[in-house]
């Protein structure tokens, strides 16, 4: 059955309080997640004060600053800090977002809360292990699949065709979505998720590609697709904006299409 | 998943476990029915209800006279079939969601046909014995 709550070894415990920082004006209260694979005990919230008059607005910029001022020790992604890469993707205030583009003055009533991506398996702190969300979009094979022969120049596509792409092609694969949504926590080894199947879309919308149906194929199972049951949590929690719940809609429509 | 497929003992790659046993090429059969019996009981709910308040504190003999009727028999062996296979299917939807264990789904999958088949077959039995006054 289904577990509905965490293992053992996952249950939080009570963490540390760090001192607030000498000298500072105005602070903002940051309640980590923290869980070290190698001191063997359960993970724990710590509390730490960031110092707002020292740092970058976004709770990136308060991550950052607390690595490097009071516990170098903290854990997380983070590559481009604009919103482009995906790294550091994480559990703010109880949604999923990317820590770079949400700021900590969005965050209203007290402490800003963090936590890894939910009910993914944790590598250390904020580090989630994606394999297996990675590994799926793999299975959709994100790429332009043809058998005739390939053009001299570029394969041609009209504007109207190149419009269906848009809100699909966006896609950052930062896992916000997929880890905020119900059914593929319950079926995450079965179910493929928002954002591989919004990338199946994509290459299921574009004209370019010979291997509609194939794709189509692979898709169609009452596990990998159909355990989508609208919830909209992807659409929610997307930092890019899209929706991935309507990409899954216009999956099934064309499912229906090719059979009734 | 069984114990010996889960992540941490299996030496599969990540990509052969999400492959696993292939696409079932299956599931969009009854992802169709489910929409088109919730259409059908959008369509046929207020009918069906306002027989059913029709036959409120009523004899037997009232309500054999009631489904003696074609077109009322019609929309309640209609009501029947379109709710029984709407129940069937969105109650597998449950269970495939939250039973693991492969053995107890398929039980569970196959004691959730048999019910629902036996409430339909009950209601039609019902149904036809009243609207032919037998």
């Amino acid at each position: 059955m289904v577990e509905f709550a965490l293992p053992k070894n996952s249950r939080i415990t009570g963490g540390k309080t760090w001192p607030k920082p000498a000298g500072a004006t105005e602070l903002r209260e940051f309640r980590v997640y923290r869980w070290n694979p190698d001191d063997g005990k359960n993970p724990s919230v710590d509390t730490y004060y960031v110092d707002t008059n020292d740092c970058g607005p976004m709770v990136l910029d308060g991550l950052i600053w607390i690595k490097n001022h009071i516990d170098p020790s903290l854990t997380f992604r983070r590559s481009c800090r604009e919103g482009v890469c995906g790294s550091c993707a994480m559990n703010i205030d109880g949604q999923n977002t990317l820590a770079c583009t949400r700021s900590m003055h969005d965050v209203k009533d007290g402490a800003v809360k963090v936590n890894p991506l939910p009910h993914q398996p944790v590598v250390k702190d904020l580090v989630p292990d994606l394999t297996n969300f990675y590994a799926q979009y793999a299975s959709v094979e994100p790429w332009l699949k043809t058998t005739s022969p390939t053009p001299q120049k570029e394969w041609r596509q009209s504007h109207e065709d190149r419009e269906k792409l848009d809100g699909l092609y966006e896609c950052i694969l930062c896992a916000c979505c997929s880890t905020s949504c119900p059914s593929y926590w319950w079926n995450s080894e079965r179910y493929l998720g928002p954002a591989a199947l919004l990338q199946a879309n994509r290459w299921v919308s574009d004209s370019r590609d010979e291997a509609t149906g194939e794709r189509l194929d692979n898709l169609e199972d009452p596990f990998r697709l159909y355990r989508c049951h609208t919830i909209m949590n992807c659409a929610k929690a997307c930092p890019k904006g899209l929706n991935p719940a309507e990409a899954i809609a216009e999956l099934k429509l064309k499912m229906v299409e090719r059979q009734v | 998943m069984s114990a010996s497929d889960t992540p941490k003992r299996s030496m599969r790659t990540p990509l052969g476990r999400v492959r696993n046993l292939g696409a079932a090429h299956s599931g969009t059969g009854d992802f169709w029915r489910q929409r088109m019996t919730g259409v059908a009981m959008v369509l046929i709910m207020i009918p069906a209800i306002a027989v059913i308040m029709m036959l409120f504190g009523r004899n037997q003999a009232f309500a054999a006279q009631t489904l003696g009727s074609l077109p009322i028999a019609i929309i309640m062996l209609f009501f029947i079939v379109a709710s029984t296979w709407h129940m069937k299917i969105g109650m597998q939807v449950v269970i495939e969601d939250y039973v693991h264990n492969e053995k107890l789904k398929l039980a569970v999958i196959m004691l959730n046909n048999f019910f629902s088949i036996a409430v339909a077959l009950a209601s039609i039995y019902a149904i036809l014995k009243l609207s032919s006054g037998v």
